[in-house]
């Protein structure tokens, strides 16, 4: 719903090129490179966990879902101690797409809503931010699952 | 006699005194280049509350106490408290009016709060409705984090032109009496909507308000932007504030060193990571009641025109596919 005001000498289309100038760009590059190896890091990490467990008698496929507890139970307390998000202001997508990503954003939001009480706080919005993940990681789970069954 | 001078412009006469003012700002602004220029600092962003919110409810209430201290105003002479802030309601507003106890206008001007606050203070006092009036606004980091945009604790990467909320409160007693800064006229803003989306750019959502209300200013009141010593908008940040030089020149002005931003000037963007600059209602609030007035007070300044400048979106709004309408009132203070 656009206003302009007479005084002003420019039409919204104008306006919208103008801001289109003076928007800095991203620092794709530097973000890409920074995700790179905080990412990489991360799974390295990780990849040190599962053989520790393999170690301790796991096979390598059942290691797997203590690693990614593990994983996901750091990045909780991280985001507890205050430390995650300086983290993912520099990592951007290193630490948004591992697991890290999907605990941060349940435990900030966990965090967030807590003085709100354990039920309509905690319980109801703790997937506000993850919620739309778990659905459609869900939805595509299930499609995935029905064409492989079919054919 | 105060007198309507064309449709947005007042001429105030008795010009009212912002007698007596306060500031009190929280860790990142206290580190800030003007951060000595506020009256008390905060070590950590909770100011020992449980909550942000009570947090930001404690700074205006200590902002408040603190104009009525230092100008030896006792809270039963202010007759209106007029405040507004960020949150939904405007809740930190409110809770502090219940505190004070003074016949309260809770007022919603988004980060223009500062300027919409002096503006209808002045009016009252010019008009002879109230003697003494104490106007306040608020803002906090976190508080508007989670309401705006995300938990605090939650990681992602900030764009390069997304500002960063000022934590502070600011408050001033508007009196019929006092030795200055007088507020001499003030310019009520319409609401302008250039069509921006992006809640990570509001300075280029609100530079085509803060143009709009300047040019109402300068043609109604026959003024150039030479007037003023300085002309400050309160938080359109680097990319706002290049765009409304850019809108200016279109109208024919070009001001020159004399046109500033309180989004500029309050953090050092080189040593602290706040993108485009500051923003919030303690924006221009601490900017201008904190470091203007001291300047004023002092002699260095004594024309400041102040433009505080605000986005009335919500995030339903936005979420919603609206853009983002915005509005910006400016006041003058003189010597």
């Amino acid at each position: 719903m656009a206003a302009v005001p007479d005084e002003l000498k420019v039409t919204a289309e104008e306006y919208r090129r103008m801001v289109g100038r003076e928007k800095p760009p991203p620092p794709l590059l530097q973000n890409a490179l920074k995700a790179f190896f905080s990412g990489g890091t991360i799974c390295l990490l990780g990849q040190v966990i599962q053989n520790i467990y393999i170690a301790f008698g796991f096979s390598p496929e059942d290691a797997s879902n203590p690693t990614v507890v593990t994983v996901i139970f750091f990045a909780a307390l991280f985001t507890g101690l205050g430390l995650f998000d300086r983290l993912a202001l520099f990592a951007g997508a290193g630490t948004a797409v591992p697991v890290t990503g999907f605990s941060n954003s349940l435990t900030a939001a966990a965090l967030e809503f807590k003085k709100e009480g354990a039920v309509l706080g905690i319980g109801a919005r703790i997937f506000s931010l993850a919620g739309s993940v778990l659905l459609f990681g869900v939805v595509t789970a299930f499609v995935v699952g029905l064409i492989s069954a079919l054919f | 006699m105060s007198v309507k001078v064309a449709q947005q412009s007042i001429f105030l006469d008795p010009a009212p005194s912002l007698a007596s003012t306060a500031t009190v700002a929280g860790p990142m602004e206290g580190a800030g280049p003007l951060g000595s220029d506020f009256d008390f600092l905060y070590k950590d962003q909770r100011a020992g509350e449980k909550s942000f919110e009570a947090a930001e409810r404690k700074m205006l209430l200590e902002a408040c106490s603190r104009a009525l201290e230092k100008g030896s105003f006792g809270l039963d002479t202010i007759e209106y408290f007029l405040s507004g802030d960020l949150l939904n309601q405007i809740t930190v507003s409110g809770y502090s009016a219940a505190v004070l106890g003074r016949p309260f206008f809770g007022l919603y001007g988004a980060c223009s709060t500062l300027a919409l606050a002096l503006s209808l203070g002045s009016m009252l006092v010019a008009g002879g409705f109230a003697a003494n009036v104490l106007a306040a606004t608020s803002s906090h980091h976190s508080s508007a984090e989670r309401q705006f945009r995300y938990p605090t604790e939650y990681g992602f990467q900030r764009p390069p032109q997304a500002q960063w909320t000022v934590t502070g409160a600011a408050a001033a007693v508007i009196s019929a009496t006092g030795e200055g800064p007088w507020i001499t006229a003030v310019t009520t803003g319409k609401v302008v909507d250039l069509g921006e989306q992006d809640s990570f750019n509001m300075g280029a959502a609100m530079a085509p308000a803060a143009a709009s209300t300047l040019l109402r200013h300068f043609e109604e009141l026959q003024r150039s932007p030479d007037y003023y010593d300085l002309i400050v908008t309160g938080d359109l940040g680097a990319v706002g504030s290049k765009l409304l030089r850019q809108l200016l020149g279109r109208s024919g002005y070009y001001p020159e060193d004399n046109l500033n931003d309180c989004g500029l000037m309050i953090y050092n963007p080189h040593l602290q990571k706040i993108g485009a600059g500051g923003s919030g209602c303690a924006c221009s609030g601490i900017v201008v009641l904190g470091h203007l007035w001291r300047r004023m007070k002092q002699g260095e300044l004594n024309k400041v025109l102040v433009v505080s400048t605000g986005a009335l979106h919500s995030t339903t709004t936005l979420a919603q596919g609206e853009t983002i309408p915005a509005v910006a009132h400016a006041v003058a203070l003189e010597m």
